[in-house]
């Protein structure tokens, strides 16, 4: 609320400190349709609009290139091709080189981008790209996983291993072994707001951006390079985004550098919006990934040692995939104590587009086999999954020695999966299941109940510092900033909480700004769900600096001692006197105090080695588990998720309800991921669900038909992180891998769970059937 | 000759909009966007299945107004003549607190990123001022047609649940000035034709269905443009050039749902959701599909005509209209034919509707007291998807239990939407038993080839296909319940 009111010098408590449910900083603006997006702001006079044109084949050398036509369609202005790029035509983010704005000579995916067309409108634009002629000498092509050379691949980066153990023999001397394949699909972000870029072109070397994007500073960065202009005169700013989810996290680079080539060409604004097949086509997605297993075990399902192979497909250019795979296997423990494993990437070329982050960052891929290999020991020894879950948990106090050879010290998963199961109701409702499946010969139901830890911390330990900018008015009110980006998740309201609760003001009395990269510097991607613990621990450091200032001064002012100085709910009581906390602001600033301060934090304690695959990449974990429950027609494959129940830790929450909207919404979109939303592309390289009408994400009558999340709330990070709470962006998108298991669950009831189903990702009805007619048929045998 | 007008006419939130500049293949959404800077109104897809771009389209019902929620991008400015279009800007009071819709979305937390959000709201306020105490399964039929991708829908339905709570639509000021905008609206249609443009950028609006035989006859070219559930993406994906475009929509002849003589005759103009009311009626299970047809929007824009006048392989309604041996008049100029349903569909692309022809009503012979009719549909994702495979069966069983008649269509099966002939033969004159149909279910490959695309693989539709006659017969037998999931207590 924009209300300005007198904060209330009585109350015992401010509104909108820390620990408390407050509603999305915009929710007004987003209801009433105010909130501004980028594609929303008034363009300024002269705003010229560039349109991508995409190549049409998934491989080959550019013979010609006529685009006369394109040049002399009625509204164009400019074409810009590759030599038309002022700087490095190249938006690797991690210095690549293999990431082109423009293709150049050669393509390698079919709609990657080969020129821009910047028209007096965004529909002169479109309509230009049409007109080009471009001729390709095709070359052989690999889309699939499948169709790369296995024993030769070619990689997009170096591949990683994780060792601890000697997996081969442990395997080879246990009681049991199995060995396995599986698929896991990609998934699109579909983010409602598409990628979207304004540049404002300005004096000597200077352009505004206004970008869709989760990482102002490489944005920044890539305008710079491509520009060939140093970074001062590059100002990147976004307020908010509508929707991200790793995403806009590299994916936003092109579109920037393309709308600031053209600016500065042009000399005016030039915005820059793909249309959503566009947009689905040219920009990188979730990796799927082929996961190759190998785990000895014994009787009792103790697993001994497991071998894992996760092959991705990673696009044309490295991207991110490195970081990507890494974290897969980084999570093929999930939960589980492996005594012997050993684990390799790899991160495959393929002449798709390049694959890159999306909430968890392979992660999700990397539980996935971590699950896959629990339930199909399960079931080669007739067991309850479940049973076979807790038996590998990790231990408390030994057991706990994950494969990258960190610790695992705050583990709350036994207490987390108990309290979980009680409540759901497993066991009976098991035995309720197997009843009726006995009784039903078309619908099947199933159940299974998963867990989730998940490694917080950028695994590229630089990444994990923040900054922060604070600055108090003599009114007593605070302007905000920070290098996090608002994308929906709620962080400006939970740093804004930490701010307030620190200086003890009204929440309304912080202003929150948006973000831009001339107020903090070298900021690190809003990713890896690190924003409120980075960000809310860099602004808590800049009001603190502040405090101690005014601290200070009213010591000295009032001649007090410092114990003596305490502040209280929008006041500061100062030996025997309660003054308002803009009255001592203002005595500050008249005795020359600065109230203004640069925050600034890193994450302590972390540490790694890729080269050894040692260290400790992650600051603590964040635990969850989700009991799902569907029914099935055999006949069909259709589904419906009958029952969901969540018990998810977010550490001593900064805001429940924002929480629990970030658990719901990841387990809805890691449901998606794991049944409707199906990625395909055809012999000739198209991806052919590039719209939502191909590209199926849930509905909400998708949703579980009862839907319980709680918060664990006995739970508080045991690492001093910001008011001890813990991320929450990305583990409860792993909770959605619950429902593939009881969809798994419900296939394997056919054939009196005697056969494993094998279900591959996305289960889609598709899959369902054809995993139940394939139990039914080895079952008659 | 009727008169001709130059402009177009309607209402948008408070303002009398009079437009002579109008383009055939010009949004509403960019109309809103790019030249009225209403910018509360989202493009997500710009195809018509994400929602973020909901609007309320008010038309005239008889003596009444009827709101509904239709898709801004694919809503051709030129279809509005005569409505009263409303968006999230009108929705704020004058003393700027929250509409009873934004404030429940408010305190349950109904948006994150915010994009979704005013498409939903829309879609909502429809809901509250048609249904104030919705069931779930109101409220989930209501988001068929909006896309959230933060929250996971679950507080935007507690909001849905709560709405009543919050205010009531009685006092709402769509139902307080009702009668004005009554007034406004019937003064707008004063019965004449309107064109606008020339060449590559004419359109006209025919006064009557006289008028549009008329026209059409002498423009056998030009694009008939209905709900624009189609025509609308052949200009937003596709920039195709529809002009000369002819709008039908507002043709309340082609509106009309009749029935005499055992027989439904349903106008080509009616939109889904005008025949849901009368079809859930009298065929239940035609009611049910219709509602797995697009979202609240599409339905509200989207007509039956339509969807068989396009001759889409995977259009929903043609599959059970044969199965019932539905008929079809088309009309050029004064002239009527009537037609087999199955027999209008030829080829691919290709229909039996001649030049200067049109698609005037459809008419459905209502099943005998012991025919028994079935319709399911198989789509990856329950609602809001296009057809994997779509079956409809109308079957009678003899006396002596044998099959007496059967008529099988599909969708999604082949080129067209098609009947399965071979497979009819082989029940004709059998026992109604599960042995019966397993012994038929060879002939599926006799009736169909199916292709593989990003929908489904061949395998999969020939199995689901075969599977839906099983399931037909469970059904009809009762031996084995349930025979298929469903989402809502009463069985789909």
């Amino acid at each position: 609320m924009n209300k300005h009111t007198a904060p209330d010098l009585t109350s015992t408590k401010i509104t909108g400190g820390v620990a408390v449910n407050l509603r999305h900083d915009s929710a007004h603006k987003h209801v009433t349709g105010e909130a501004v997006y980028i594609d929303d702001m008034p363009e300024p006079a002269g705003t010229l609009h560039a349109y991508l044109g995409l190549s049409t084949v998934p491989h080959g050398a550019i013979t010609s290139m006529d685009l006369s036509e394109v040049e002399t369609a009625p509204g164009v202005v400019a074409v810009l091709m590759a030599g038309d790029v002022p700087g490095e035509n190249d938006v690797s983010p991690t210095g690549a080189r293999d990431d082109p704005i423009f293709a150049e000579g050669e393509v390698q995916f079919l709609g990657q981008p080969i020129f821009a067309v910047v028209a007096e409108t965004r529909e002169a634009a479109r309509r230009a790209c049409r007109l080009a002629k471009i001729t390709y000498d095709e070359k052989p092509f690999v889309i699939d996983i499948l169709d790369a050379d296995r024993n030769n691949p070619r990689l997009v980066t170096k591949p990683m291993k994780l060792e601890r153990g000697e997996a081969e023999k442990a395997i080879a001397a246990a009681p049991r072994r199995l060995k396995g394949q599986m698929r896991v699909g990609g998934q699109d972000h579909f983010y409602l707001e598409g990628q979207i870029a304004l540049a404002l072109p300005g004096e000597d070397m200077d352009v505004t951006v206004h970008s869709s994007t989760q990482h102002p500073s490489e944005v920044q960065h890539m305008v710079a390079h491509a520009l060939g202009i140093p970074s001062h005169a590059v100002t990147i700013e976004v307020r908010r985004m509508g929707g991200g989810f790793g995403g806009k996290e590299t994916q936003a680079n092109l579109f920037a550098a393309v709308a600031a080539i053209a600016a500065k060409r042009t000399g005016r604004p030039v915005k820059l919006r793909p249309d959503r097949d566009d947009d689905m086509i040219a920009t990188g997605k979730r990796h799927d990934f082929l996961i190759d297993y190998d785990v000895g075990f014994d009787e009792k399902g103790n697993i001994l040692g497991v071998e894992f192979t996760y092959a991705a497909r990673c696009g044309f250019s490295a991207d991110l995939s490195g970081a990507v795979t890494d974290r897969a296997l980084f999570h093929c423990d999930n939960a589980y104590f492996y005594p012997a494993i050993r684990a390799v990437s790899v991160p495959l070329y393929t002449n798709t587009v390049s694959n890159t982050a999306f909430r968890g960052f392979g992660g999700p891929q990397g539980v996935v086999g971590a699950e896959r290999i629990i339930d199909e020991v399960a079931f080669a020894l007739g067991k309850d999954p479940l049973e076979i879950r807790k038996r590998n948990f990790y231990g408390e106090t030994d057991r706990n020695v994950t494969p990258y050879h960190q610790r695992v010290e705050d583990n709350i998963i036994h207490r987390l999966v108990a309290e979980l199961e009680e409540s759901a109701g497993y066991a009976a409702r098991r035995r309720e299941i197997a009843e009726f499946n006995a009784q039903s010969a078309v619908v099947k139901r199933g159940i299974a109940l998963t867990p989730v830890k998940f490694g917080i911390s950028f695994t590229a330990t630089q990444y994990n510092q923040a900054g922060a900018l604070v600055h108090v008015y003599t009114d007593g009110s605070v302007h905000l900033n920070h290098g996090g980006t608002e994308m929906g998740q709620g962080l400006y309201v939970k740093v804004a909480q930490v701010v307030a609760e620190e200086f003890q003001i009204d929440i309304d009395r912080v202003k929150i700004t948006a973000t831009t990269t001339a107020k903090v510097p070298n900021t690190s991607a809003t990713a890896a769900s690190s924003g409120s613990d980075l960000n809310g621990m860099a602004a808590q450091n800049a009001a603190r600096q502040i405090k101690n200032r005014l601290i200070d001064f009213a010591v000295t002012h009032y001649d007090v001692p410092r114990e003596q100085v305490v502040f209280l709910p929008n006041r500061v009581r100062v030996g025997n006197q309660e003054i308002p906390f803009a009255d001592l602001v203002r005595q500050a600033y008249m005795a020359r105090v600065q109230l203004s301060a640069a925050g600034f934090y890193k994450t302590p304690k972390i540490h790694w080695d890729r080269e050894k695959g040692r260290g400790h990449p992650f600051y603590y974990f964040a635990y969850g588990a989700a009991c799902s429950e569907v029914s099935i027609d055999t006949l069909t494959g259709e589904y419906v998720v009958e029952r969901a129940d969540i018990l998810h830790d977010t550490g001593r929450s900064l805001n429940p309800v924002i929480d629990i909207g970030q658990i719901e919404g990841g387990f809805i979109q890691g449901m998606g991921w794991l049944t409707t939303e199906e990625l395909v592309w055809d012999e000739k390289g198209m991806l052919r669900t590039h719209a939502p009408s191909t590209y199926k994400i849930p509905l909400a009558s998708d949703r579980p038909k009862i839907f319980n999340v709680k918060l664990a709330t006995w739970a508080e990070n045991a690492e001093p992180t910001v008011h001890r709470s813990k991320a929450v962006g990305e583990p409860p998108f792993m909770l959605g891998i619950s429902v593939l298991h009881a969809l798994s669950d419900a296939v394997a009831s056919v054939a009196d769970h005697k056969i494993f189903p094998c279900l591959d990702a996305p289960a889609t009805p598709e899959r369902v059937l054809m995993a139940v007619e394939r139990l039914k048929r080895e079952a008659s045998r | 000759m009727t008169a001709i007008r130059h402009e177009i006419r309607f209402l948008l939130n408070g303002l009398k909009m009079d437009l002579d500049d109008v383009r055939p293949d010009q949004t509403l959404l960019d109309y809103l966007r790019l030249e009225r800077r209403l910018k509360g109104t989202k493009e997500g897809c710009a195809e018509g299945d994400c929602g973020a771009c909901t609007v309320l389209v008010g038309r005239l019902a008889g003596d009444t107004v009827l709101y509904e929620g239709v898709n801004a991008c694919i809503r051709f400015l030129a279809s509005l003549d005569g409505c009263h279009v409303v968006t999230i800007e009108h929705l704020k009071r004058p003393d700027g607190s929250l509409h009873p819709v934004q404030q429940a979305m408010v305190d349950f937390h109904g948006s994150q990123c915010g994009f979704c959000t005013p498409g939903i709201v829309m879609s909502l306020y429809a809901l509250w001022m048609r249904t104030p105490h919705p069931s779930d399964r109101d409220v989930e039929k209501a988001l068929q047609g909006n896309l959230c991708r933060c929250t996971g829908y679950e507080p935007i339905v507690r909001a849905a649940r709560a709405l009543s709570s919050y205010g009531n639509p009685a006092t709402d000021p769509l139902s307080l000035e009702r009668e004005t905008i009554i007034a406004a609206l019937k003064a707008m249609r004063d019965g004449t034709r309107v064109e606008i443009g020339g060449g590559r950028e004419r359109l006209v609006i025919p006064a009557n269905l006289d008028d549009l035989a008329a026209i059409l006859e002498a423009e056998p070219n030009a694009t008939i443009v209905a709900g624009s559930t189609d025509v609308g993406l052949w200009v937003t994906k596709f920039m195709r050039n529809i002009a000369p475009a002819i709008f039908i929509g507002n043709l309340e002849e082609l509106r009309t749902i009749s029935e005499a003589n055992g027989t439904i005759t349903i106008g080509a103009g009616v939109s889904y959701s005008d025949a849901f009311s009368h079809l859930s009626r009298r065929l239940p299970a035609l009611g049910q599909l219709i509602d797995r047809i697009g979202g609240d929007q599409v339905r509200n824009m989207g007509t039956i005509g339509g969807n068989i006048a396009n001759g889409s392989p995977i259009g929903d309604t043609p599959p059970p209209l044969i199965a019932l041996g539905a008929t079809l008049t088309l009309r050029r100029g004064q002239g009527r034919r009537t037609i087999p349903l199955e027999d209008f569909f030829i080829a691919y692309g290709k229909q039996d509707r001649q030049p200067g022809e049109f698609v005037e009503a459809v008419h459905v012979p209502l099943p005998t007291p012991e025919t028994r009719f079935a319709v399911w549909k198989v789509s990856k994702r329950r609602d809001e998807d296009i057809t994997a495979v779509l079956g409809a069966f109308a079957l009678t069983v003899g006396p002596d239990g044998t099959v007496a008649s059967a008529r099988i269509a599909y969708g999604g099966m082949a080129a067209t939407p098609k009947r399965a002939l071979a497979v009819e033969t082989a029940l004709i004159g059998k026992p109604w038993t599960m042995d019966t149909v397993e012994q038929a279910l060879p002939a599926y490959e006799r009736d169909f080839t199916p292709i593989s695309d990003m929908r489904a693989s061949a395998a999969y539709r020939m199995m689901a296909a075969k599977n839906l006659l099983r399931r037909f017969f469970l059904e009809m037998s009762g031996t084995s319940k349930p025979v298929t999931i469903s989402r809502y207590e009463e069985a789909v």
